[in-house]
Order: C-alpha cells, then structure tokens, then sequence
C-alpha cells in the first residue's frame, strides 16, 4: 500500500516534469516561440552536454562555473549560519543581547541585499569578499529570524522543569532553549540556503569572470539562450539537491521533528 | 510524627494589589504524602510556584530541612499539569536529565535510569521519542523523571488532570506505589477529592481566594484504600462539605 503510494507520487512527478518540457518542445518545432529566443530542451541538453568540457564561448567549462559558484555562495551562505545562528538565539535568550541587538537588526532588516551593492563595491572593491559579502547579506537575516523565533518559542513549561531541578542560565539555554529551537533553525538554514543561491546571479553581476550568474550574463550578451537556460537549470538543480542534503542531516540531528 | 521537612511560615502573595496567598502556614514531615485540595482558581498553583522558587513571595519563607528553599540547593521536582517531557530526548535520556542538571555520578545515574524505567514499565520503549508514546505513557516519563532524583520535595500540579478514569486509576497506584520505594516527600495538588483521600496521608483544604489552609485532615486510612469503604466515602463527603462553593 505505502509502496504503490510512493510510486505513484514518483510517477506523477516525473509526469509533471515530461509535459512541462513537452510543451516546451513543441513550442519550438510549432514555430510558436523563434528557437533563436528560446531554444528546444533538446538543443539545452546537448549545450549542458557540451558545456561539460568545452570551455567557449564564455571562457569556462560548466563544472568550473559551477565550482567557483559554489564556493562564493558557501561562503557567504556559511558566514551567514556562523554569525546568525548564535546570534538570533542569544538574542531570544538573554533579554540584555535582545534590548542591545534588536532595534539595530530591526533597521537592517528591511533592507534588500541588492541595495548593499553600491556601498559594497565602495568599500571592497569587486572581487571575491564583495560578492561573498552580498550573499551573506540576503542570507544573514533568515538565519537569525529563525533562530531568534525558534527559541522564543521554547514552552515555559520545559524551561521551569529545568529551572526547578536547579539548572542555570547557560545550562537551560544549551539544553533546553537550543534544541527546542533546533526546527526552527534548520527552517532558517534552510531558506537562507535558498536566498544565497538565489543572490548568486545578482552577485556575479559584478563584474566575474566565471561563474553560473556571469555564464547566464554572458549568455543573454551573445544572445545563446541555450547557455542561459543550462545555467538556470543547473542553479535549480543544485539548490535542489542542497536543500535535499540539508534535510538528511536534519533527520540526523533532530531525528524528533518527524512526528509519527 | 517524622521530623519536619518543609516549613512554611506566613507565606504570603501578592500580585499588584490581588491578594492571592494570605498568611499561610503549614509543616510537611518527611517521607509524607500530601494533598492540597480546593477549588478551582483558590490559588494552588500559584503556590507551588513559590514553593520552588518560580516566583518570589510579597512575605514568608519555605524553609527546607531548615534551610529557604533554593532550587540549586535543594532537589526539588515538579510535574507539570500539562505534559512536560523534553520532545527531543527519549524515553531513558529524559528521565536522566534532572539527574544530568545535578551533576550525579555516572554510575548513579545508570542505576537509577534502570530502576525508574522498570518502576513505570518503560524498559522496552527506552530509546523512543516521547510523540513515539501516548500521552499517559509521556507522563509516566515525566513521574520517572521527577522520582529519579530520589527528590526531598516532589511536588504534583494535577499531574492527571486530563486523564480518564481509567488512566487515573492506574497512575495513582503507581505514584503511590514509587513514593513508598523512593522516601520522597510528596506534595500532590487536585481538586478532585476522590483522589486527595485516595492518595495523601494528610489532606490541607484551602479556601477560595485569598487562599489560606481551612483545614488540615488526617486520613490514616490503610493503603490500598478502597473508595468504596465507608470510611473513605465519609472522609471524602466530609471534605467535600468542606470546599463547597456551589
């Protein structure tokens, strides 16, 4: 029974999938849409075939894009978890870091990561640590939301179980407030994840050289749709099996989240 | 009469200018098991919440073993009216975190982890989640967890407040049957009468708010009890006469 289910879902999805790039043939071979402004999935799939090894025209093969895109955005991605993540959860714990923290955070926070470019590039220039700095801007702000909300949220009564058999702060905060705050900052890593990929493209704008965003830049320069549409594709997929492998290990340290 | 283990001395609670606790004193020996009853909203809970220091008294003291009461120092327990097991700990590493939070030597809390576990029939599902569990097994966890300790005050808040009967039945027999075998003192609050004489070997009734003890009774009842007794239906009556509100 739970067997035929799964296979029906896969099926389905892959079912999704095949009349989503059907139709998209058909629009080319019926003429609807010029081949030169979108090209055919089967004109892409030879292009990402070809592109595995075959540096032109943008200067770099496809694993090279996608190794100097992945670096930019764990980068940032990484930097962003790193202060985040133990920052939102001091600010949910400890009143005096909120008072300190928030109305500052509260400003930031409205502001678009794209609007950081200009002050970025006056500052650092416009290599690596600007685009990284970019990424870590747009990710920055799920992490501490979530994590910040996550132990907020911590049920008193979990918290006075502890505090009546004499716990103190840190020893409340590290075994109480953190795990319960655990899904919630899994929930942020993982839409931060999704917001630095996501920022790649607007980053590597600034002037790269290689790179997913700068091989869909150069694409729509010389005017290959194919290029552009392979390196979409490879960001959707990528960002797809990160968020997938950030979900194994959710399972792993927080196996409690899957109610029964 | 055992030595006294818990002293109140004129304890007294204000919020603002709501009066909820008046003047209330009363001693607990050690190894006892008491109930307070009284009517909903007389203020019980506000009680044990001074009673282990969640919050401070507007006047009084809670001397334990002679000393104020002090979560740090003393063992003190608690089990919650609503269910209180850590969702992201199993079965065997919730009963061993208060254990954990006191520093108790590793083997000490091996061995006792076993015993609790065997005193509540949990051996088998140790390495569950408590979602894995019914709600009543999650508060046989949570017993386990507060007994573990060997506690020198337990405290209960309606701990089966949202049981059935049947559930009830059960868990009474169980908390009595682990206070015997662990010693601790046992401060159980209900306001259900049945299960205060069912339970406790002294019954403190509290009047409506501004709470103060009405009465103290003595119920030297031999356990098992039996609430079809006479003698138990008396005391239970006579309680009930006690706390009328309606």
């Amino acid at each position: 029974m739970k067997k035929n289910k799964k296979l029906k879902r896969l099926v389905l999805g892959f079912l999704g999938i095949a009349v989503f790039l059907g139709i998209w043939q058909l629009a080319g071979t019926l003429g609807w849409v010029s081949t030169k402004i979108l090209a055919s999935p089967t004109d892409v799939v030879a292009t990402f075939i070809d592109k595995l090894t075959n540096p032109k025209p943008d200067g770099s093969t496809l694993p090279q894009h996608i190794w100097a895109s992945l670096k930019l955005a764990l980068i940032g991605f990484g930097a962003a978890c790193v202060i985040g993540i133990p920052l939102g959860l001091t600010m949910g714990f400890f009143k005096g870091m909120d008072h300190f923290f928030n109305p500052l955070f509260e400003i930031i926070r409205p502001i678009p990561p794209l609007a950081w470019i200009p002050v970025i590039l006056l500052i650092l220039g416009i290599g690596t640590t600007a685009k990284a700095f970019i990424i870590f801007v747009a990710a920055f702000v799920p992490c501490l939301l979530n994590s910040y909300v996550g132990i907020k949220r911590t049920r008193t009564t979990l918290i006075n179980v502890a505090k009546t058999s004499g716990a103190t702060d840190m020893q409340i905060f590290f075994k109480v407030g953190l795990p319960s705050a655990l899904p919630m900052v899994f929930t942020g890593v993982k839409v931060s994840l999704g917001t630095s990929w996501a920022t790649l493209v607007a980053a590597e704008m600034l002037s790269s050289s290689v790179g997913l965003g700068y091989m869909i830049q150069r694409g729509r320069t010389i005017v290959r749709s194919d290029i552009i549409i392979v390196g979409m594709l490879t960001i959707g997929v990528i960002g797809a099996i990160l968020v997938f492998l950030l979900s194994l290990l959710e399972k792993k340290i927080a196996p409690w989240r899957n109610k029964k | 009469m055992p030595e006294d283990k818990v002293i109140v001395n004129n304890l007294t609670k204000k919020f603002g200018d709501l009066l909820v606790l008046d003047d209330v004193s009363f001693t607990i020996g050690k190894g006892e098991f008491v109930c307070l009853v009284g009517p909903t909203g007389c203020g019980k809970t506000t009680f044990l919440n001074l009673l282990v220091k969640l919050i401070e008294p507007t006047a009084g003291e809670i001397l334990i073993d002679g000393e104020p009461a002090d979560p740090k120092r003393h063992s003190l327990s608690f089990v919650f009216q609503e269910p209180s097991a850590f969702p992201w700990l199993t079965v065997e590493d919730n009963i061993k975190f208060n254990l954990r939070i006191k520093k108790f030597p590793k083997n000490v809390i091996e061995e006792r982890t076993e015993q609790m576990l065997k005193l509540v029939g949990l051996t088998q599902q140790r390495k569950l989640y408590p979602h894995q569990l019914s709600v009543s097994a999650e508060q046989r966890i949570v017993i386990a967890r507060s007994f573990a300790m060997f506690p020198d005050l337990l405290l209960m808040d309606e701990p089966y407040g949202q049981m059935d009967i049947k559930l009830r039945y059960y868990l009474e027999d169980e908390v009595l049957r682990i206070w015997r075998e662990t010693g601790s003192t046992v401060i159980f609050i209900t306001h259900n009468i049945e299960e205060a004489v069912y339970l406790s070997q002294r019954c403190l009734v509290m009047s409506s708010k501004p709470t103060t003890v009405k009465t103290i009774r003595t119920i030297d009842l031999p356990y098992p009890r039996n609430v079809a007794d006479p003698a138990f239906i008396s005391i239970r009556q006579e309680i009930t006469d006690m706390i009328k509100w309606w």
